[in-house]
């Protein structure tokens, strides 16, 4: 008989981990370019349509930067969530209710404040937004057990339907002709951007100095090392007298905010209004799920996910409209190469052999 | 049609990643036959009776049926050859019927209605052994002991004719015992043969006709019950005289360290684990504890270590109450622990040797200010630690789970007594370590006794607990049996006072 045998693998060296980057990622592209292959087109073409899409041109770039943004923010709190194995599936949510929050400072403030005032308050209502609903999943976890797969998941729903409810009621425009969007933000609570770009420097600047505090935060300091060890292992974290409920309160209330700062820079740095959530987001917070999990939930590696899965958002518009592919695609794309960087980590950490037979005596 | 009249396993042996749990191991029983197995725990009985029903294959031996050599590679062909085992943990789906979780390891369970068949002789086994279970209830609205009859009647419509019991008094009150008992008499009329494991001496001289003792794998006595009594059964099951390999130098006591006064501590059941035990440690001694694990050493051992909430009583240190106060309040007040299950709690498998170096002390303003880890210091001290106390480790680089157990547990006893805490609680600190390792802990152990510490040693391992201690409690169903010094002679009765019979 054939036979699985699973050992453990002692002996990872970095080398290792990288060869299991290179082989998931070529298994991924391999199991998409069937996908293509069923729907007519040429794999290597799409492939290669992606990319260049993304990073061939000036134009892609500026464009790969600007949906980088909030994948590096959100990327980055969950890369800190993942570590202390509190799985946040809700960033997409807490990106949302941080541009709910921060578009209420800016339409109700803005047109008293200059923008040096106005533009921090939003980007800290839009923290506090995100941290708000990244904490009751937290909460409802410590308190009663309640899994957080399940609650963040679930509280993206609510989110999303809460935001609709806005912006058809409360919220309607009265500039907006009976258009289910809020007003436009006056201009002191826009973030500007780089000319001739969709960039809005601002939320770059601050995503990328986040990501780099976070990680130091990881690496270096006494709360990094106590979320290291709880993910690790939290009975040992329980057993050495670290505070699980504080730190797993913190590192929901970072990784919330973080996608909260990242509505903020969708709402007031692309769109300038609200309107449904699927245009403010269009599946960041779950894009962002793969690339924390591509960066091996490294903070400083987020940035190059980030950019990297960005690419494949801006080649999917690509391809989209020079194949005719419908815009599930990148999705697709995207789970796919989830699937295979997940079993490519199993992979790593497992040893696998196939035996024949039984030892007998 | 019967199967099986009489069984031999002859010349077992067995290893585990080089730890012998069986070595040359023979039994036998034949029909209408109650047989013991009787030993401390980890002495070998339960791998002996999986590798009859085929959980573990023997590295060498054979077993005969009827004086036929057989061969079982898994429980079905055991369960074929006649075989039934009712393990100590319930193999049950709660969710599921009775009726539902027999028929699904029944071999002749129709694709549809399987309960349906199966009914009929459920009720019919139900009647003849009195066990009064009804098929259609869930299994987790039953009792522990309804559950257990549940497994019996599995194995009997499996067609066993041996029928192998796994500790089932452990879960029983002794009404129900005393019901299984008679249950089991009723068998054995039937000529059922019946291997009964156990390590109460009581429940042995009741039931069986006879036992074998197992001490370390190895068979160390056989008798009918008839010609023994509790005393030397425990002397078997203990069985040796005390042998002292390492010297211990006599020493003084000086002052008292820790003050345990009439402490409960309820398990994660919510009854009650340790109910009311006092004791006091002293610097220059060890104190053990001695018993068969699951009698409460482990939730007092928590209690003391604030990971469990004391219910009632007093725990306080050089005067000061700890009682209930967080881990790491009671660490920073003086008591180190090197923990049971050493993967489990002691270390982050994931993380550096020289992060799980500073484990409980990275909160210390030796290794970091209120923000930073000063990683220099922290691996300097990690440096110190792998050579003070002999981890053998490539560097200090390495992820710890690639250390071998030995060199786990020689970290986590560095560490914990690399800030000379007042008190040190060990919990099995040798269990499952090589000799090597073993011997050089326990020479670590009593170092601490030398340099004026206390140690408070939770331990199964009896030879381990009369080579290292001063004073020796046996602890039992959550209380103390009996507090004796080391030289006391009524030790030789150590195991009656494990098994409950004696209280000193």
């Amino acid at each position: 008989m054939l036979k699985l045998r699973v050992t453990d693998r002692i002996d990872i060296l970095p080398r290792h981990s990288l060869l299991s980057l290179v082989f998931s990622l070529a298994a991924g592209l391999l199991a998409i370019s069937v996908i293509f292959l069923f729907s007519g087109v040429n794999p290597l073409y799409a492939i290669f349509k992606i990319f260049s899409g993304s990073f061939g041109s000036l134009y892609g770039l500026k464009e790969t930067i600007t949906k980088a943004i909030p994948l590096i923010l959100i990327g980055g709190g969950l890369a800190a969530a993942f570590r202390a194995k509190f799985w946040n599936i809700g960033a997409e949510s807490q990106l949302l209710l941080g541009s709910i929050f921060g578009t209420w400072v800016g339409l109700n403030w803005g047109p008293h404040l200059p923008w040096p005032v106005i533009v921090p308050l939003m980007f800290l209502a839009g923290f506090v937004g995100g941290a708000i609903w990244g904490l009751i999943p937290a909460i409802l976890k410590i308190r009663f057990s309640i899994n957080e797969v399940i609650s963040t998941l679930m509280l993206n729903y609510i989110c999303n339907e809460f935001m609709k409810l806005l912006i058809v009621g409360p919220w309607r425009g009265k500039t907006k002709h009976g258009f289910p969007y809020t007003d436009d933000l006056p201009l002191s609570a826009t973030l500007s951007v780089i000319p001739g770009s969709r960039i809005h420097y601002a939320t770059l600047i601050i995503a990328v100095v986040t990501v780099i505090l976070l990680g130091i935060a990881i690496y270096k300091t006494r709360f990094g090392y106590e979320v290291r060890v709880i993910g690790e292992n939290p009975d040992a974290a329980r057993y050495s007298g670290i505070d699980f409920f504080k730190t797993t309160l913190v590192i929901m209330v970072i990784s919330g905010g973080m996608a909260g700062l990242a509505g903020v820079g969708e709402a007031a740095g692309i769109h300038h209004y609200l309107s449904y959530p699927e245009s403010i987001s269009s599946g960041y917070g779950y894009t962002a799920i793969i690339v924390a999990w591509l960066a091996k939930l490294n903070p400083f590696y987020v940035i190059l996910s980030a950019l990297f899965f960005a690419g494949i958002l801006v080649g999917g518009d690509a391809i989209q409209i020079s194949l005719g592919l419908p815009a599930a695609t990148v999705q697709v794309f995207n789970g796919t190469l989830l699937v295979f960087l997940i079993m490519g980590d199993f992979f790593l950490k497992n040893r696998v052999a196939l035996q024949w037979g039984l030892k007998r005596n | 049609m019967k199967k099986i009249n009489n069984l031999e396993m002859i010349d077992i042996s067995k290893s585990f990643q080089n730890v012998m749990a069986n070595t040359g191991v023979n039994v036998s029983i034949g029909e209408g036959e109650i047989l013991g197995l009787l030993g401390e725990n980890g002495a070998g009985k339960t791998t002996l009776m999986n590798i009859l029903y085929g959980l573990y294959q023997p590295d060498s031996g054979t077993i005969r049926i009827n004086g036929k050599d057989i061969s079982i590679h898994s429980p079905a062909d055991s369960r074929r050859q006649g075989i039934g085992m009712v393990h100590q943990h319930f193999m049950l789906i709660p969710n599921h019927s009775v009726a539902e979780n027999i028929a699904l390891g029944y071999e002749m369970t129709p694709l549809l209605f399987p309960q349906r068949k199966i009914k009929d002789s459920i009720v019919a086994y139900s009647k003849k052994f009195n066990f009064d279970i009804d098929p259609s209830r869930s299994v987790w609205q039953l009792s522990a002991g309804e559950q257990q009859r549940v497994e019996i009647i599995k194995a009997l419509i499996n067609g066993a004719d041996l029928l192998i019991l796994d500790e089932p008094t452990s879960v029983l009150t002794s009404q129900e015992t005393q019901d299984l008992f008679q249950n089991l008499r009723e068998m054995k009329a039937e000529g059922h043969l019946i291997i009964l494991i156990s390590h109460k001496l009581d429940e042995i001289l009741e039931i069986c006709d006879r036992v074998t003792v197992l001490q370390k794998g190895r068979i160390v006595g056989e008798a009918q019950t008839t010609d023994v009594d509790k005393k030397s059964l425990a002397r078997m099951m203990i069985g040796r005289d005390i042998i002292f390999q390492i010297e211990k130098e006599p020493m003084e006591r000086s002052d008292k360290v820790v003050t345990i006064d009439n402490v409960m501590v309820k398990n994660d059941k919510d009854l009650e684990a340790v109910k009311g035990i006092s004791f006091d440690i002293y610097r220059n001694e060890i104190f053990g504890i001695a018993g068969v694990s699951g009698n409460g050493q482990r939730e007092l051992v928590e209690a003391i270590t604030g990971l469990r909430p004391v219910e009632s009583g007093k725990i306080s240190i050089d005067g000061n109450d700890i009682t209930n106060e967080s881990v790491r309040c009671i660490y920073n007040s003086g008591i180190a622990h090197v923990p049971e299950e050493r993967i489990k709690f002691g270390i982050a498998p994931g993380l550096c040797l020289y992060d799980n170096a500073i484990l409980k002390q990275h909160h210390k303003p030796k290794y970091s200010n209120k923000l930073f880890l000063a990683y220099s210091k922290i691996k300097q001290h990690a440096q110190n630690l792998v050579s003070d106390f002999k981890v053998l480790a490539p560097s200090i680089n390495v992820q710890t789970k690639n250390l071998s157990g030995g060199n786990i547990q020689k970290l986590i006893l560095g560490r914990e007594i690399s800030e000379d805490p007042a008190l040190l609680v060990a919990s099995h600190p040798t269990y499952g370590l090589d000799v090597g390792a073993t011997e050089y802990l326990r020479k670590q152990l009593l170092k601490r006794r030398r340099e004026g510490g206390a140690v408070l040693l939770v331990s199964e391992d009896l030879e381990e607990i009369f080579e290292l201690c001063d004073r020796i409690a046996v602890m039992f169903q959550g209380e103390f049996m009996g507090i004796l010094n080391s030289d006391d002679s009524r030790l030789k009765d150590i195991g009656l006072m494990m098994a409950g019979s004696l209280r000193l």
